[in-house]
């Protein structure tokens, strides 16, 4: 069974908005049936305001699908078109307190049925340009065909490489198989064939950041976490700062503590949006990375 | 009321009795059962019980034909990795494109591997063409490797039939009988069956424990080398709590096997007939009029599977379904796919496995239940309009990207 929020579960048993809206003026359809996710979203938009009067769905999909659908109606009610065209997957994964990492692609479907709707609204031609593919990384809800680009795009050769550009496997790496086989696959269209071990490109320098602006970024990031850890009775420093690795003391209630590890992942992928490069985050004084697993 | 468990196809409860025998093994007769002191010898008796008691369920000819293994995967990785070790000059196997994924995933591996792999599609119904099975039998087959019953739809294949012509074709035959096992007869002695797969778990015995039955003169190559456990034929100190757990649930197993296939096929007959008759655009996918007696695999058009999963388990009923969201894929139930059912409907399939615990009681539980959930659903489908599918469905909504 996933692991659903009480949040997606509330929209999924008591769906708000559902069912046909009779008066619509934008309608979107997305979604693909193959993958058993299709949506239907309704607006009631005034057209002196460009104000969503009122918003509707229909939903043949997954509970989280539903939920997704439910939620996205009710945040963009109310809104301008501008205004609710700024909500973004993420924001939906959000209002429902996060969803499995299988599912994410829920919300990235109420997204796209929004900028649909919005554009039949407008009388313009609205065209997907997203393709998915299997989940390979379920630590970062990574599929296939992003693998793939990233590593057409970039004529990468290793799984370090695949890591570093997209933080494929760089989690629990159970997935370094999958990553390899599609490493071997692209890398055949252009002639080379797939070698384990061979070393990762030379990382560049992330553009325009100085050791010192991006030791005081990573501050930052610890200073906007801090207070979470502090009501929990805890704390963490920075202790150094290693080229990728990232050297942070745990103290009070957090040193040793059973969530440890998922305190640092967290922290981990915080770093890791902010510098805009993968890195790796190692507690001084347990090994309390090492014990974290993935548990999608 | 306590849960109502329709989902015995992947797994069952291990029956009290069963368990009752497994704990002096787990406490005074912890002993090794290679060891010659009186602690492990105690021990091999208790897993030559065990192995008897299975031979008589499989209706083997030897006792010695009985091979623990851990699981029913691990049985068929043995079975299908030994044929093609042992017989080195054939490089291929023969097996159907609606295997379980512990076949189709290995096959995919072997493919990679440089043997050739046949897979033999099934019609509407999931029905083999053996006409197209006899013309693929070769001097190069190494293995046929067909299920017993569809875990699925239940829907069984003619193994017994397809084994002979295989061994007239000089292949080994293997089958993953893992549904089939305590509730089908057996007669594996009167077969021309080389190999086959059974899973604990799923007759009431423990999970971690599955056998390999390996007829007397098959040729073989062990999977694990080691010890000299099971005859040299899988080393590793043997899971001997499990080993006599099954052991009780195979001679219970035996004694259930009328009420299985009468009492049990009685309920699940009633269950179908009345959902099908409340619940409008559903069908029975698989072959009714030949599995087995305890499946049943409905698919209700215009809606998901996981969402229906959810709202049944709101009721306490537990179900699975071959939607693609229940399993985290990104496409609906292979199974489903071979036999052509389209995805509006594909996607709504709910497979209600029954026991021989399972009462009227419970079964007349979800014959209330389940009509409400659907009509529930389908008020949030696209495809729906009203109190029936929109005229042309797949022209009233056809979204973008697929």
């Amino acid at each position: 069974m996933w692991d659903y929020s009480d949040k997606v579960k509330e929209h999924f048993f008591q769906p708000r908005n559902a069912g046909v809206l009779a008066d619509a003026n934008g309608v979107g359809d997305v979604g693909s049936i193959s993958c058993g996710d299709a949506l239907r979203l309704m607006l009631k938009v005034e057209p002196d305001t460009d104000i969503i009067l009122d918003a509707h769905f229909q939903t043949f999909g997954c509970g989280s699908a539903i939920a997704s659908s439910s939620a996205l109606t009710e945040m963009i009610k109310g809104k301008t078109l501008d205004e609710a065209l700024k909500v973004s997957n993420q924001d939906i994964a959000d209002y429902l307190d996060g969803l499995p990492p299988e599912k994410m692609h829920c919300s990235v479907m109420g997204r796209e049925a929004l900028q649909a709707a919005v554009a039949n609204y407008r009388g313009e031609v609205w065209s997907d340009d997203h393709e998915e593919g299997a989940l390979i990384c379920k630590c970062f809800a990574i599929d296939a065909v992003l693998i793939e680009d990233t590593i057409r795009a970039n004529e990468l050769c290793s799984v370090e490489d695949v890591t570093n550009y997209t933080k494929a496997g760089g989690g629990c790496s159970s997935c370094h198989e999958g990553i390899e086989e599609i490493l071997a696959k692209v890398m055949a269209e252009r002639g080379e064939s797939f070698k384990p071990g061979t070393p990762a490109k030379e990382e560049a320098k992330p553009v325009g950041m100085t050791n010192l602006q991006r030791i005081r970024k990573i501050e930052a990031v610890l200073e906007m976490v801090r207070p979470q850890l502090k009501r929990d009775g805890g704390d963490i420093e920075l202790v150094d700062v290693d080229g990728k690795t990232i050297y942070v003391n745990m103290t009070g209630a957090c040193a040793g503590c059973q969530m440890e590890a998922l305190t640092l992942q967290g922290i981990q992928q915080k770093l890791m949006e902010e510098l805009k490069e993968f890195i790796k985050i190692v507690p001084t004084k347990a090994g309390a990375l090492s014990r974290a697993t993935c548990h999608p | 009321m306590e849960g109502i468990y329709f989902d015995n196809n992947a797994t069952t409860r291990v029956d009290p009795a069963v368990v009752e025998a497994m704990l002096p093994y787990f406490t005074e007769q912890f002993g090794n059962p290679s060891s010659m002191h009186s602690f492990g010898n105690k021990v091999g008796l208790a897993i030559k019980k065990a192995r008897m008691q299975v031979q008589e369920l499989l209706g083997a000819e030897h006792d010695s034909e009985i091979i623990f293994t851990s699981c029913g995967t691990e049985s068929d990785s043995t079975a299908l990795l030994s044929a093609l070790k042992a017989q080195p000059e054939r490089k291929e196997i023969i097996t159907t494109t609606v295997e379980h994924p512990a076949i189709l995933t290995l096959c995919a591996y072997l493919e990679k591997e440089g043997y050739k792999v046949h897979y033999l599609k099934v019609d509407g119904k999931g029905r083999l063409d053996l006409d197209e099975y006899k013309k693929l039998l070769s001097e190069q087959t190494a293995v046929v490797s067909v299920m017993w019953a569809n875990n699925e739809t239940g829907t069984f294949f003619p193994v017994v039939e397809m084994a002979e012509l295989a061994n007239a074709a000089g292949a080994m035959f293997h089958t993953d009988a893992v549904q089939a096992v305590g509730k089908v007869p057996l007669n594996l002695k009167d077969t021309k069956i080389d190999m086959l797969s059974v899973s604990g778990h799923k007759l009431h015995a423990p999970k971690g424990i599955g056998v390999l039955y390996l007829k007397r003169g098959t040729r073989f190559r062990p999977l694990l080398r080691g010890g000299h456990q099971e005859r040299g034929r899988r080393a590793g100190t043997e899971n001997t709590t499990s080993i006599v757990g099954l052991g009780k649930a195979a001679e219970m197993a035996l004694e259930a096997m009328t009420f299985e296939n009468t009492e049990v096929a009685r309920l699940r007959d009633k269950l179908e007939a009345a959902i099908l008759a409340k619940v409008p655009r559903s069908f029975v996918t698989g072959n009714p009029d030949n599995r087995l007696p305890n499946t049943s695999n409905i698919a209700f058009e215009f809606i998901e599977g996981e969402a229906i999963l959810l709202l049944l388990n709101k009721f306490g009923i537990a179900a699975s379904s071959g939607s693609a969201c229940t399993s985290g894929s990104l496409e609906p139930s292979h199974v489903m796919r071979a036999m052509g059912i389209p995805y509006t409907a594909a996607h709504g399939t709910v497979r209600f496995s029954l026991s021989r615990y399972s009462t009227e009681a419970e079964v007349d539980r979800v014959i209330a239940v389940v009509p409400e959930i659907i009509a529930q659903l389908r008020k949030l489908s696209p495809y729906w309009e009203g109190d029936g599918p929109a005229a042309e469905p797949e022209k009233a909504f056809a979204p973008t990207y697929a």
